[in-house]
């Protein structure tokens, strides 16, 4: 699509500066409301007229949905903290390097300054074709040009789940996230509810036209970690073409509890290899109970069982089962 | 300013009258009418409880009057209506960094923020460098000496980049410093001397 380059289209601009304000906005407006958090993923769609919002809701001034704090085991973690006090905040660092390190791998220091945790993990697919306003399937069309036009450029595209999309889940934080058994609450003018991490996010076999489940008039406030993972064993590794400033063609984040060198329980989740954060559990299943050496050859098997590649994708293959044996060896190679 | 969180800014938010004072107030009559051709002054009535639009900004320790339109980018306010063209506009979409400033001393996109969003914070442009009998920023002196950039496009973004990296760590590696300015592209592949010249800024700035 041709760069537009005259500003946005005009909308109503409301600054919150209260969770409960920003609920009774959100309830107000309806669908006619754009929630913002950091805005990169959102301004680069209303320059090109992808959406026009009438009104946006602006999260930058709730103060509220700013920060890290520890209730009881607990991490709670505001959805508008930036990725930038997520990768440096100590607790987080020290009880779930996990996530920092994931923090820190996302685009460039200027989008960590401002891009948020919660923003991150809610952004909609980067799929080009349906960036670039051509009416796919998740657009409300009636094909997928990357996987089914004999034409499809899919190199980045999806290897699991592709029911009729082929887009991919860009984010680094969603497997971390995932892999700590986060917990999200979610609110509205009608109450709160929390839901797993992994529940967050939504396939094509779901709904073809989302990537996750927050609805109209909802605001994602916390970002819960529960202790079950603190601490324990961790692994992330972002494969990308640009060694920074990129989005993920495979990355894997893994927890491991060790006893010695034996696995007691682990979990591995892959991003941008389905339109949803792709969770291992047949790997999980396959490497409790054995000693790291021993568990590789297995895990590594099963790590990319149910792949169907697209024409340009086999590579994904390959680095989905490379990135498993990394996960379980703690091995970077480069 | 928000008389109330719960009303919003609206892009017709005012009457012509309202409009054409408060631009005229903010001094930007001319440029404001070049930037944007949409409801902006165009008569719009005005909504029961809608919104100043004119705002106060903190740009390079000054205080700007300004008129701002709900989905107007730092970028387009700060080059469109308060004159400080230092900043580039390369992809308008957060990809090559040409724009940076730092707010509240920060590295961000000015393409990709909306200006009301940085109400009530401190904006540092690469016009805020300098001293002010005119002596160049200890990082400018440094560029000035390494001959660091080739077409110079880029280097605004690359210097304000570069200062918000510095504050967190003033005396980087090379390797450092690279992946602290990794968010700022130069399309003349210049950057083994961008970085020569950044760590020579980095040098005098530590000498101060």
């Amino acid at each position: 699509m041709a760069i537009i380059r005259d500003g946005m289209q005009p909308f109503d601009l409301y600054q919150p500066t209260s969770v409960e304000d920003a609920l009774t906005l959100a309830d107000r407006l309806g669908a006619d409301a754009w929630m913002l958090a950091g805005g990169l993923d959102s301004l680069e769609r209303f320059k090109d007229r992808l959406k026009r919002p009438k009104a946006v809701i602006d999260l930058g001034r709730v103060e509220e949905l700013r920060g890290v704090r520890r209730e009881g085991e607990d991490l709670v973690i505001g959805s508008m903290t930036t990725l930038t006090e997520v990768n440096r905040d100590p607790e987080i660092r020290a009880r779930f390097g996990l996530l920092a390190e994931a923090a820190g791998e996302v685009a460039s220091p200027q989008i960590r300054n401002q891009g948020t945790l919660g923003g991150n993990i809610s952004q909609d697919t980067r799929c080009w074709y349906y960036r670039g306003g051509w009416q796919c399937y998740r657009a409300g069309g009636g094909t997928c040009y990357a996987g089914e036009s004999t034409q499809g450029q899919n190199r980045e595209h999806a290897l699991f789940g592709v029911e009729g999309c082929a887009a991919v889940s860009p984010s680094d934080t969603a497997p971390a996230l995932i892999a700590l058994e986060a917990r999200l609450v979610i609110k509205s003018a009608k109450g709160a509810r929390e839901v797993a991490v992994e529940d967050y996010f939504v396939g094509p076999d779901t709904d073809i036209t989302r990537m996750n489940v927050l609805g109209t008039g909802e605001v994602l406030t916390e970002i819960r970690l529960p202790a079950t993972w603190a601490g324990v064993t961790f692994y992330f590794e972002k494969v990308r073409d640009r060694p920074v400033w990129d989005f993920p063609l495979v990355n894997i984040a893994a927890a491991m509890q060790l006893s010695g060198d034996r696995i007691d329980r682990a979990r591995f989740v892959l991003g941008a290899v389905a339109a949803r954060p792709w969770r291992l559990p047949q790997v999980e299943a396959a490497v409790a109970g054995r000693a790291r050496n021993a568990a590789v050859d297995a895990a590594a098997r099963l790590a990319a069982d149910g792949a169907v590649p697209l024409p340009q994708n086999g590579y994904k293959v390959a680095l989905v089962r490379n990135l498993v044996k990394r996960a379980i060896l703690g091995k970077t190679t480069s | 300013m928000n008389a109330s969180p719960l009303e919003p800014i609206r892009p017709g938010g005012m009457t012509r009258r309202q409009f054409i004072k408060s631009v005229i107030a903010a001094g930007a009559v001319t440029s404001a009418g070049l930037l944007f051709t949409g409801p902006a002054g165009a008569g719009h009535k005005t909504s029961p409880g809608a919104v100043e639009r004119l705002i106060t900004l903190t740009v390079n320790g000054q205080q700007r009057r300004v008129d701002v339109l709900p989905q107007e980018t730092l970028a387009q306010t700060l080059r469109g209506k308060l004159g400080l063209t230092g900043l580039k506009v390369g992809c308008d979409r957060a990809e090559c960094g040409a724009c940076t400033v730092l707010v509240d001393n920060e590295p961000l996109y000015a393409c990709s923020t909306l200006t009301h969003s940085v109400r009530g914070k401190n904006i540092l442009t690469v016009e805020g460098l300098a001293r002010a009998d005119g002596g160049l920023h200890p990082l400018q002196q440094g560029v000035l000496d390494e001959q660091g950039f080739q077409c110079g496009y880029c280097a605004p973004g690359f210097l304000m980049a570069t200062l918000g990296y510095l504050t967190a760590n003033p005396n980087p590696t090379r390797q450092e410093l690279a992946h602290g300015v990794s968010g700022n592209l130069c399309r003349c592949q210049d950057y083994d001397k961008i970085l020569t010249a950044l760590m020579r800024g980095a040098e005098y700035m530590r000498r101060g």
